[in-house]
C-alpha cells in the first residue's frame, strides 16, 4: 500500500514508531523482568541510580525499584491512553456524525452539549468526576475519555458537513441508499483519515492527563504509574531529584512517540502536502 | 510584423522533476509579441499554457526549472536577470492577471489598498497622487462606484467587478505586456463578454501587447490578433486568428476546432407526443441568516418553473450561474424538497411523496453531476460504483456487477477496469462512468446537471457524441442543464432559458435560438463569444 | 458596532451553555459521596445524627434536589454563590481573592506563547525542510510533548536549588512586606518559572498552528499576485500573508483558553500559588463542594468572556465575518 510505503519515508515517523515499539516491549516485559510485585519494598531508600547494579534506576522514598516502576508504568500509561482514547474517539464520532448529517435541531442540540463540555475547563471536569466518583483506574480511566470527546466530535462533525454534499453522496442518494447507509458505507470511510490522526493526538493527551492527576495523588494509588512516581519525588526533590526525574522522561518518550507517529500516519494519509 | 516586438520567446524550455508525465513543461517554445497586438495561446489542459505564463513572469514553482532558451524583453535576457531585476520587470514591465479574481486578491485589504501597493513597490508618488491614481483606474475598468469600490473588500464585489479591479492593478504602471491567463473562465458568459471588450478596449487605448491564454476557441475569435496552438508542452501551430481559424493546417488544430459545437442547431428531429415528465409551478425559497426571525435574507431560487419533457427527447436548461437551474434539477430529483408546485412522472407526483416511497421510486429518474472528481467514490471500485443501486433496489450482488460490466462496454470504457479506483480514471472516463451508473437503474428520465462543463473541448466532443448514441438506442428522455449555448445547441430538441429562478423562454432549440423573443435570450445569444467564427465554421461545416 | 452585535449575540447564546454545565455539573456533584456536611463535621472531629440533620438543615440541604438546584440558580442570579464551610467565607469572598495569581498568571503565559510561537513559527516556515525549521519544530514536539509538572519540577530544580535564581514557589516574598515597583518586581521574579512551564506547551502549539497556516497561506493565489506585483518575499510576508495566517492563531486562543485554565490548576500546585486552580484542587480534596461548584461557573465565565473578546479580535482582523448576518 502506498500509504504504508509513504509512512516508512518520514525518519520522524520511522523514529516514533520505533520508541512506540520500545515502550510497548516495556509494557508487555514488565511482568517477565520483574516478576515481583513493583509496589513492594525492594531495597535500600533513596539509592541512586547506577551505583546498584541490582537496582539500575535507583530506588524511590520507599525503597522501591524505579526501573520496576517505569516498566509497570508503561502499562498503565498505554492501557489509561489507549482506553480513553477509544472511548473518547467512539463517543466523539458517533456524535459529530449525526449532527454534521443531520444539521438542524439535532445539530444544535448535539454542538450546544459539545460547546459546554468545551466551556468548562477539561481538568477542572475532571476533577469534579474524580471528585464524585473515586479515583479507580476504571474511573480515572472513563473520566479523561469522557472529558477528552469533543474534540473529535468537533472534527467529524466538520468533516460530515463538508462530505455530506459532496456530489458522490449526493448520487448515493439519487440511487435510492438510505440515510444509515450513507453515513456508514460511504461518508464515515472517508471521513475517518483525520479522526484516525487526531486519535494520536487524544492519547497523548490521556497520557498526559492521567499523570498531571497521578501527581496530584487523585489517580489510582494502588498502581505503578509514573505520574505517581513524580508526585513521591516531589518531596526528596532537593536532592534526590532523580526520582521525580526518570519517570518524566518515560512520559516524555511515550507521548513523543505517539506523536510522531500521529504526524507520520497524517503525512501518509494526506499526501498532497509536499512543500511539508 | 510592422512593429517591434516585445517579448521574444527562443528555444525555450522548462522542465518538470522526475515522475511527472513528460519531461517538460514547455519544450523548445519560440516565439514573438509586438506591442499593440493581443496573442492567443490556445490549449486543453496540461497543455503548458498556463506554465508559459509564470515562466515568463519568473514565477515558477520550485520544482520546475527553466533548462535553456532566450526570453528577450526591452533588451535584456529575463532567463538571466537577477530577483532584483526581476522585481523591477514584475508589475511595471510586465503584468499579469488570473483565472480566479476571488482568491487572487488579499480578502483582507481593501482592493483599492492593493491597487496603490502598485505604486508604492514601482514609484515615488505622494499618498495623495496615488489615490487620485486609483480612482482614475477604477474609472478606466468602468467599475461603478469607483470611490466605494477602492474601500470596500474582495468579498463585497461580484466577480465581474473583481475582474475589472485586477485589471485595473495590473495596467496601472502601463506595462508593455500584460498576460492574461484565463481571466475569463470563471465568470458568467455574459459578464465575460464585457470583460472582453473591456481588454480590447483597453489594449487598443494604451497600446499594450497582450498575451491572452484560453481553451476557448470562441474567445480567440473574438479578440485576438494572432494565435499558438499548443499541445503537450509544444507549439504545433501559430498564425494570424483569421488564418488558422478558417484554414487551420495541423490535426490537432482541426480537432479541437471541430470539437467546439456551433451554436447552430442540426435540423430538429420529430418529437414524441406524450410527455413523459412533467414540471408544473415548482417554486423554491431559501430563508438565510436572521435572529429571532429579524433581518433573515430570503432568495427565491426557483419560481414558478413550468416544464414539459416528451418521452425520447432531450431538454436543455441553460443559464448562467444564480439562474435556479441546478436547484430545479435538484428539486426534480428530490435531493432538495421544493416548496410548492407538481413534478409529475409516470402517473405520480414527486413534489409531495414521502422519503421512503422517493427512495423507491427513485430507480426511474436518475442524476449524472457535473464534477467528475467528486462525484465518485474514491473508495469504492469501479464496477462497484456503478452496481451499487440495482443493489440498493434489490438485485443480487454477482448479478449486478456483472451488469455493471456490460455497462461499461456500452458507454465506451473497458469492462476489466471494472477493478480500478476513480483516481486512476481520467475525467472523461469518470463522466463515463457515472453515466453507466445512472444507466444501471433503467431509468426512465436521466438528469443531467452539467456533464461536460469540467471537460476538456475535445473529451467534451466525445463525451456528448456517447451521450447521442446512448439517447438513440435506449430511447433516453434527458434534461440536460448547461451554461454554454452551444453544447444545448448541438444536444437538445426542447431548451428553456432561466434567469434568476423564473423561465424566461421556453421552446424548440432552433426556435429559441435562431429567432429569441426575449431581451434576455438575446443577450446570453449575444454574449456568446466569437460570433462569427462559429457562423463561418457553421458555414463550412454544412 | 456591528462587530459588537455579532459577538454580542455570540455571547448570549453562552448563556444557555453555561447554565448547562451548571445544571450538569449540580447534578453530578449529587452522587458525590459525602456531602459538605459530612466534610465539616469530620472537620470538627465527628458528631451525632441530630447535630448533622440540623446542620443540613440550615445549609438547605434536606430540601429534594430539584428544590435544592433551583435555590442555588435563584442565588447564582443573585451573584451568591453560597457559603464554604472549609474556609468559613462566602465562597465568592474566597474565589476573589484567589483569582488575581491566576489571571496574572495565565495572561502572562498565553503572551509568552502566542508572541514566542508566533515568531518562531514564522521562521520555520520561511526555512521549511531546512536546518532552523527542523530545529525549532523539533524543539516543539519536545515541549508538547513535556509533562508541565515535570517541567515545573525540573525548573525548580535547576534555577532554585542548584542556580539559586528565582525562587521555589509562592506569589511573593512573604518575609518582606514591599510595596510599588519592589512588589513588582518579586511578583514577576516569582512567576517566572510558573509562567515558562504553563506557556511552554502552548508555545508549542502555536508555534505549529502558524507554521502551518503560514505555509497554507503562502500557497494561496493572492500572494502569486503579490508577488507578480514585483513585490519582495519580505513585504509579501508582512502584507499579505502574516494578517491572513494570524487568523487561525487568533481562534485558538478562544479555543484553548479553558486547557490553560486547567494547566494553571497543576501548575499552581506545583509552585505553591495562592490561585483559583490551586483552590480548585483543595476543594476536591477538602470536599468543599460549593466552592467547587463556585470555581466551575467562575472557570466557565472565564472561558466565555475570553471567547467575546477573541470574536471580537477576529472580527476585527477578518472584514468578511462582518458581512455575514
Amino acid at each position: 500500500m502506498d500509504a504504508v510505503k509513504r509512512y516508512f519515508r518520514s525518519p520522524a515517523a520511522v523514529i516514533g514508531l520505533v520508541l512506540l515499539l520500545v515502550v510497548i516491549a516495556m509494557a508487555v516485559g514488565a511482568g517477565h523482568l520483574y516478576p515481583r510485585d513493583p509496589l513492594a519494598l525492594a531495597g535500600r531508600p533513596l539509592l541512586w541510580p547506577f551505583t546498584n547494579p541490582r537496582f539500575p534506576l535507583g530506588t524511590d522514598n520507599s525503597g522501591r525499584d524505579i526501573a520496576a516502576q517505569i516498566f509497570y508504568g508503561a502499562r498503565i500509561s498505554l492501557l489509561i491512553g489507549g482506553v480513553a482514547t477509544a472511548i473518547a474517539v467512539a463517543i466523539g464520532t458517533l456524535i459529530g456524525a449525526f449532527a454534521g448529517y443531520y444539521g438542524g435541531w439535532i445539530d444544535n442540540v448535539l454542538m450546544r452539549i459539545t460547546e459546554a463540555f468545551q466551556t468548562l475547563p477539561n481538568f477542572v471536569l475532571l476533577l469534579v468526576l474524580v471528585a464524585v466518583f473515586g479515583s479507580t483506574l476504571t474511573t480515572v480511566t472513563i473520566a479523561i475519555g469522557v472529558v477528552s470527546w469533543p474534540a473529535p466530535a468537533r472534527l467529524t462533525r466538520a468533516e460530515f458537513l463538508s462530505l455530506r454534499n459532496r456530489e458522490f453522496v449526493q448520487a448515493g442518494r439519487t440511487l435510492g441508499m438510505k440515510d444509515l447507509q450513507l453515513i456508514l458505507g460511504e461518508i464515515l470511510p472517508n471521513a475517518l483519515p483525520p479522526v484516525i490522526v487526531y486519535a494520536s493526538v487524544v492519547m497523548a493527551l490521556s497520557i498526559l492527563l492521567e499523570s498531571a492527576l497521578a501527581f496530584l495523588r487523585l489517580s489510582d494509588p494502588n498502581v505503578a504509574s509514573w505520574g505517581n512516581l513524580i508526585g513521591l519525588g516531589r518531596d526528596v526533590l532537593r536532592v534526590q531529584w532523580y526520582v521525580s526525574a526518570i519517570p518524566g522522561i518515560a512520559i516524555l518518550v511515550t507521548v513523543l512517540a505517539v506523536s510522531l507517529v500521529g504526524q507520520g500516519l497524517n503525512d501518509a494519509l494526506n499526501p498532497r502536502l509536499k512543500s511539508r | 510584423m510592422s512593429e517591434p516586438p516585445i517579448l521574444v520567446l527562443d528555444g525555450f524550455s522548462v522542465r518538470l522533476p522526475m515522475g511527472a508525465d513528460r519531461p517538460h513543461a514547455l519544450d523548445d517554445v519560440s516565439l514573438s509579441i509586438a506591442s499593440n497586438e493581443i496573442l492567443c495561446i490556445v490549449g486543453e489542459s496540461g497543455s503548458g499554457k498556463s506554465m508559459m505564463a509564470n515562466a515568463i513572469m519568473r514565477l515558477l514553482p520550485n520544482e520546475v526549472a527553466i533548462e535553456r532558451g532566450r526570453m528577450m524583453f526591452d533588451g535584456r535576457d529575463l532567463c538571466a536577470a537577477d530577483a532584483a531585476e526581476m522585481r523591477e520587470v514584475r508589475g511595471a514591465g510586465i503584468a499579469m492577471i488570473f483565472q480566479e479574481p476571488m482568491t487572487a486578491l488579499n480578502p483582507l485589504r481593501t482592493v483599492g489598498d492593493q491597487i496603490a501597493e502598485m505604486f508604492g513597490i514601482h514609484t515615488d508618488l505622494s499618498r495623495a497622487e496615488i489615490d487620485a491614481r486609483v480612482l482614475a483606474l477604477l474609472e478606466d475598468v468602468r467599475i461603478p462606484n469607483p470611490k466605494l469600490t477602492a474601500k470596500a473588500y474582495p468579498h463585497e464585489l461580484s466577480g465581474g467587478q473583481r475582474q475589472r479591479a485586477m485589471i485595473a492593478m495590473a495596467l496601472a504602471l502601463d506595462p508593455r505586456l500584460l498576460i492574461a491567463d484565463e481571466p475569463t473562465t470563471a465568470l458568467d458568459v455574459t459578464t465575460q463578454a464585457q470583460i472582453l471588450k473591456l481588454i480590447r478596449d483597453l489594449q487598443q487605448r494604451k497600446k499594450t501587447a497582450v498575451l491572452f491564454i484560453t481553451h476557448d476557441f470562441g474567445v480567440v475569435a473574438e479578440i485576438a490578433d494572432r494565435e499558438i496552438v499548443m499541445q503537450h508542452g509544444r507549439i504545433v501551430e501559430q498564425g494570424t486568428a483569421d488564418a488558422v481559424l478558417s484554414h487551420p493546417s495541423h490535426p490537432y488544430t482541426r480537432q479541437l476546432i471541430a470539437a467546439v459545437p456551433p451554436l447552430k442547431a442540426p435540423p430538429p428531429r420529430p418529437l414524441s407526443s406524450e410527455n413523459i415528465l412533467t414540471v408544473a409551478d415548482v417554486s423554491k425559497t431559501y430563508r438565510t441568516g436572521g435572529f429571532l426571525g429579524r433581518g433573515a435574507r430570503v432568495t427565491a431560487a426557483v419560481k414558478n418553473a413550468t416544464l414539459n419533457l416528451p418521452k425520447g427527447a432531450t431538454l436543455g436548461i441553460v443559464g448562467e450561474s444564480g439562474s435556479g437551474k441546478s436547484t430545479l434539477a435538484r428539486c426534480i430529483v428530490r435531493l432538495i424538497d421544493p416548496d410548492a408546485g407538481a413534478i409529475l412522472l409516470r402517473d405520480k407526483d414527486w413534489a409531495q411523496m414521502k422519503r421512503d416511497d422517493v427512495r423507491r421510486e427513485t430507480r426511474h429518474i436518475q442524476m449524472v453531476f457535473q464534477d467528475p472528481f467528486a462525484s465518485l467514490n474514491p473508495r469504492r471500485k469501479a464496477a462497484e460504483l456503478v452496481a451499487q443501486g440495482p443493489i440498493v433496489h434489490g438485485t443480487p450482488r454477482a448479478k449486478a456487477i456483472a451488469e455493471a460490466r456490460e455497462l461499461f462496454a456500452l458507454v465506451g470504457l473497458d469492462p476489466s477496469a471494472g477493478d480500478r479506483f476513480p483516481h486512476e480514471f481520467s475525467g472523461g472516463q469518470r463522466q463515463r462512468i457515472g453515466l453507466a451508473r445512472a444507466l444501471a437503474l433503467k431509468p426512465d428520465v436521466l438528469i443531467a446537471d452539467e456533464p461536460v462543463s469540467a471537460l476538456d473541448v475535445s473529451v467534451q466532443a466525445q463525451v456528448l457524441r456517447l451521450l447521442g448514441e446512448l439517447r438513440e438506442r435506449l430511447g433516453l428522455s434527458i434534461v440536460f442543464i448547461t451554461h454554454d449555448l452551444r453544447v444545448a445547441a448541438q444536444v437538445c430538441d426542447l431548451v428553456a432559458v432561466m434567469k434568476e429562478g423564473e423561465i424566461v423562454e421556453h421552446g424548440l432549440v432552433a426556435d429559441v435560438f435562431g429567432r429569441p423573443q426575449h431581451p434576455y435570450t438575446k443577450a446570453l445569444i449575444a454574449a456568446v463569444p466569437g460570433g462569427e467564427f462559429t457562423a463561418q465554421h457553421e458555414a463550412a461545416v454544412s | 458596532m456591528r462587530i459588537l452585535g455579532l459577538a454580542g449575540r455570540r455571547l448570549a447564546a453562552s448563556i444557555p451553555t453555561l447554565f448547562l454545565i451548571l445544571i450538569g455539573v449540580f447534578l453530578l456533584l449529587q452522587f458525590a459521596p459525602g456531602d459538605t456536611v459530612d466534610a465539616l463535621m469530620a472537620q470538627m472531629g465527628g458528631g451525632d445524627a441530630a447535630t448533622a440533620r440540623e446542620l443540613r438543615k440550615f445549609y438547605g440541604l434536606d430540601l429534594s434536589v430539584p428544590m435544592q438546584l433551583a435555590n442555588y440558580l435563584w442565588r447564582l442570579v443573585r451573584l451568591d454563590l453560597g457559603f464554604s464551610a472549609i474556609y468559613g467565607k462566602p465562597v465568592a469572598t474566597v474565589i476573589m481573592e484567589r483569582l488575581p495569581p491566576t489571571i496574572l498568571l495565565m495572561t502572562a503565559s498565553l503572551s509568552f506563547a502566542f508572541f514566542f510561537g508566533l515568531v518562531f513559527g514564522v521562521i520555520a516556515s520561511r526555512s521549511v525542510n531546512k536546518w532552523p525549521d527542523t530545529l525549532i519544530s523539533t524543539l516543539g514536539l519536545i515541549f508538547y510533548a513535556t509533562p508541565s509538572f515535570w517541567f515545573g519540577l525540573m525548573a525548580i530544580v535547576v534555577f532554585s536549588i542548584y542556580l539559586q535564581w528565582l525562587p521555589a514557589g509562592g506569589f511573593e516574598d512573604i518575609g518582606e512586606v514591599r510595596t510599588g515597583v519592589f512588589r513588582v518586581i518579586d511578583i514577576a521574579r516569582h512567576l517566572i518559572l510558573p509562567t515558562l512551564t504553563l506557556g511552554l506547551i502552548f508555545l508549542a502549539i502555536y508555534l505549529r498552528i502558524m507554521r502551518a497556516s503560514m505555509l497554507e497561506v503562502l500557497n494561496l493565489d493572492f500572494v502569486r499576485t503579490a508577488r507578480a506585483k514585483g513585490l519582495d518575499e519580505t513585504r509579501v510576508v508582512t502584507g499579505h500573508v502574516l494578517r491572513n495566517a494570524l487568523l487561525p492563531m487568533v481562534t485558538l486562543i478562544g479555543l484553548q483558553a479553558g486547557t490553560m485554565l486547567g494547566g494553571s490548576v497543576v501548575v499552581e500546585s506545583v509552585f505553591s500559588l495562592p490561585g483559583l486552580g490551586r483552590l480548585a484542587y483543595e476543594s476536591v480534596v477538602q470536599r468543599d463542594l460549593n466552592t467547587l461548584l463556585g470555581i466551575v461557573f467562575v472557570s466557565a465565565l472565564l472561558v466565555i468572556v475570553v471567547n467575546f473578546i477573541v470574536d471580537l479580535l477576529y472580527a476585527r482582523l477578518d472584514p468578511r465575518i462582518s458581512a455575514e448576518g
